[in-house]
């Protein structure tokens, strides 16, 4: 197991966001959350690569391991844990520089100054977020100019690029049409041989397509979690069956 | 029924439709008299050899070369010290304090330093640069002076600018595992680029057109400043003496002119400037 | 890594103190100019400092009372020819101009504002004077020819305050409005203007701080003389005049009286800028930077 979460509980200020979660991700798996909105799923996720600790309410207790290291000890150091566990966002964000200098950036960060090195990795990246073909001959320009479909693929070869062992996607194709959004979906299949991938997504048929495990929450709490097959097609509780055939929210 | 109604309301649109556009073309007119007439009447006077010569006779004859370089060093002094401190402020508010009452209180602070009168600026010069810290009348006091004046605008102006960048920005670089710094250096600062550069360039020219506040730090030496330490008499406090002096009314026009010409320069090219980086950044 | 916290703090200080320096310097300006103007109250008592109406300089005599009356006539007539022509204009930019007019108009009020105020007070010493002399009598040095040039000066200020205030005006009232078929005319003054009167007062109050602050422009044009004028068309000194007129050859007394009619105008400036901003508070609005 990749991440073992053990009764993680989260708050912002007063309002109890999750409720004692436990669950486990397997490595190199694409593991769908699903759930209705406000129901803690984004949270959960941003838990992960501590995103939430920029949120100055966030309260927690329990654990997160990560090869079975708690990611909230106090030895860890938070800029390595995101190098470790990458993130896609809901809406594309890439910066306003160039293509290439959107997927160097990590490594520049990182501390890496050798520009062969850097040209390569932005090449591979590109190539392995299948959007090298697109934008080959303009590296040098503007990352704003892409289409929203392309700016997400960018910004998973910017997250690929820093060489992470798990990359959580919050809702990536939500802000997407439905042609780059299955390009999007491709590419996760490809990326789950290397990585470990957890995705939040509203989509259940998204979630049918490209994960092997999904969880579902409701309200803050894990309510079942398996292969996605057992689950969409015979699921234990009656609150997921309720969610998955539309009888709910 | 309104019966005090002297128009219908259609009448009444029409009528105020016509005073509308008065007020705009009124607007424009006082714009187009002042620049033309200062321009026109200038111009004649403004040629190499006025650009490039000193002044004769307390500026009755000869040129205005050394005003031009007091007003270029008191103004690059103003920038070089006013900027860091400004976009450094803007930086705390924005990525930094989370106090709101700090935060109130500092943005008043801003709003009080821009709004004391330039002449009180050119006393507390006198009283504190050139007498109290023993600076004396010279290109550094009244640079100093200016920083002072120019350090709200470019704090306002940059601040505005970094709490418009998106946090989405932010939270790409921090999902890379980037430290608040990094991310402040190299996603926050450069997208901000423009919006700082005007609000420098804004500072800039105020600073290159002001003369109250450093008739009392400067001096007024007409030869041309060579260490921070020389005094100077940068171009407004030339033609402020020339014009009050009846000197020469035809050299005051050329400096008038040349003052309003570098105005214009500074805010039509920062404007493209802009644009076009902008447009770099941000893609067609 | 511990470095490296070790440096963010540092440099979280060092950005904290460039944020508090503006109200830093601000104290220093206000303690050097009240020190410096200190012996001149003590000597000559505040009270009759401030509402003495005698300024001899020779005699030992400073009274600023004249000097008050001065800088609030020109900046109230000031304020007369601008308010209007600034407003119309504003509404104008706004709700009536096409798009095209307004791009064209916006660098035209950007031009205005950054004319630096030697250039305007020369321009009404060359111009305006001789104009005002011609037509009206007189010097033409006089109460009525400062006003016109702070009143060209202020314009661009309440113009693009009064801008924000107006664009802030939720865009439902007005379809509200329209949707009850009034006129274009109708709804900017029953509708819009109230809206917008706080954000109009704040363009304002700024107009009137740019206005008692001046000093070179109206040095220019205003002939200085210290009396209380009779007509608009007689000379007038002002605080600000005041200060730069003789600040050149004051000594002893003399000089701390300067900086006492400095710190007269100091608490006038830091009074509206209170005002300015109950009013933003009180009707929680954002007027974008504007300053005095």
């Amino acid at each position: 197991m990749k991440i073992k979460v053990k009764n993680l509980n989260v708050s912002f200020g007063e309002s109890h966001i999750l409720k004692n979660i436990n669950m486990s991700i397997p490595e190199n798996s694409v593991t769908a959350l699903i759930g209705p909105s406000g129901c803690g799923k984004s949270t959960f996720i941003r838990s992960v690569n501590r995103m939430n600790d920029l949120i100055p309410t966030f309260q927690h207790d329990g654990k997160i391991l990560l090869d079975d290291k708690d990611v909230y000890d106090s030895k860890v150091d938070v800029v390595n844990l995101r190098k470790k566990v990458g993130m896609v966002f809901q809406k594309p964000n890439p910066f306003p520089k160039s293509i290439f200098e959107n997927v160097a950036y990590g490594l520049r960060i990182h501390g890496e100054t050798d520009e062969e090195i850097i040209e390569q990795i932005v090449e591979d990246s590109l190539k392995a977020a299948a959007i090298w073909d697109e934008v080959e001959d303009k590296l040098d320009n503007s990352a704003m100019g892409l289409s929203g479909g392309q700016q997400q693929r960018l910004c998973i070869a910017r997250t690929i690029a820093v060489n992470p062992e798990v990359i959580l996607m919050d809702e990536p194709c939500s802000a997407l049409d439905p042609i780059s959004t299955l390009k999007i979906e491709d590419l996760i299949h490809k990326l789950k041989n290397d990585y470990t991938i957890v995705m939040v997504t509203h989509n259940m048929q998204q979630a049918t397509r490209v994960s092997e495990y999904t969880s579902f929450f409701l309200s803050g709490e894990l309510i079942e979690s398996d292969y996605t097959d057992q689950l969409f097609v015979s699921p234990k509780e009656q609150k997921t069956e309720d969610y998955i055939t539309g009888r709910f929210g | 029924m309104n019966f005090r109604r002297l128009w219908s309301p259609k009448t009444s649109q029409k009528i105020m439709n016509v005073v509308f556009v008065l007020s705009g073309i009124v607007t424009l007119l006082i714009l187009i008299i002042i620049l033309g007439y200062v321009i026109i009447r200038g111009l004649p006077a403004i040629n190499l050899e006025f650009l490039f010569t000193s002044p004769l006779e307390s500026g009755k004859e000869g040129g205005i070369f050394p005003m031009i370089i007091s007003s270029l060093y008191v103004t690059i002094i103003a920038a070089l010290i006013a900027t860091p401190l400004g976009v450094g402020a803007a930086i705390y508010m924005s990525e930094y304090a989370k106090n709101q009452k700090l935060i109130k209180f500092i943005r008043f602070g801003a709003e009080t330093l821009a709004s004391i009168p330039s002449i009180i600026f050119g006393l507390f010069g006198l009283a504190f640069f050139v007498v109290f810290m023993g600076i004396g009348w010279s290109i550094l006091s009244g640079g100093l002076v200016l920083a002072l004046m120019a350090l709200p605008t470019i704090f306002q102006v940059s601040e505005v600018t970094l709490s418009s960048i998106p946090s989405s920005y932010k939270e790409g670089s921090y999902g890379l595992g980037a430290t608040k710094l990094q991310t402040i250096f190299n996603v926050v600062l450069p997208a901000a680029i423009p919006g700082i550069i005007t609000g420098v360039i804004l500072a800039i020219t105020r600073a290159i057109s002001e003369a109250a506040a450093v008739m009392y730090a400067v001096g007024s030496s007409l030869a041309i400043p060579i260490s921070l330490f020389d005094p100077g008499r940068p171009l407004p406090l030339h033609l402020y003496i020339l014009a009050t002096e009846g000197i020469s009314l035809e050299n005051a026009y050329g400096t008038a002119a040349v003052l309003i010409i570098i105005v214009l320069i500074l805010t039509v090219s920062t404007n493209i400037l802009v644009e076009n980086y902008q447009k770099k950044i941000m893609g067609k | 890594m511990n470095r490296e916290k070790i440096n963010e703090f540092l440099i979280e200080k060092g950005l904290f103190i460039t944020a508090i320096f503006s109200i830093i310097i601000i104290f220093t300006i206000l303690i050097f100019i009240v020190m410096e103007a200190l012996p001149a109250f003590q000597e000559y008592g505040f009270f009759r400092f401030m509402f003495g109406m005698e300024w001899s300089p020779n005699d030992d005599n400073f009274g600023v009372f004249t000097m008050i009356l001065g800088s609030i006539f020109v900046t109230f007539l000031a304020l007369m020819m601008a308010v209007p022509l600034s407003l119309l204009c504003a509404f104008f930019m706004e709700e009536i101009a096409p798009n095209k007019v307004k791009i064209f108009l916006k660098p035209v009020i950007q031009t205005l504002a950054g004319i630096p105020s030697v250039v305007y007070g020369f321009f009404g010493l060359t111009v305006l004077v001789p104009l005002v002399r011609e037509y009206f009598g007189g010097t033409g040095f006089s109460i009525f020819t400062a006003s016109l040039i702070l009143a060209v000066m202020i314009l661009p200020t309440i113009i693009s305050v009064s801008q924000d205030a107006i664009k802030s005006v939720p865009h439902d009232f007005k379809e509200a409005s329209f949707g009850l078929g009034s006129t274009n005319w109708q709804t900017i003054r029953l509708i819009i203007f109230p809206a917008a009167l706080p954000g109009i007062v704040t363009a304002i109050i700024l107009g009137i701080g740019r206005a008692i602050g001046e000093t070179l422009a109206v040095i220019m044009v205003a002939g200085n003389v210290v009396q209380i004028p009779g007509s608009i068309f007689d000379p007038v000194r002002t605080l600000t005049t005041n200060i730069a007129l003789e600040m050149g050859y004051a000594t002893g007394l003399h000089y701390n009286a300067l900086f006492g009619t400095a710190v007269i105008l100091f608490i006038i400036i830091i009074i509206l800028l209170i005002i300015a901003n109950y009013i933003q508070n009180k009707h929680g609005m954002d007027i974008g930077g504007g300053t005095l």
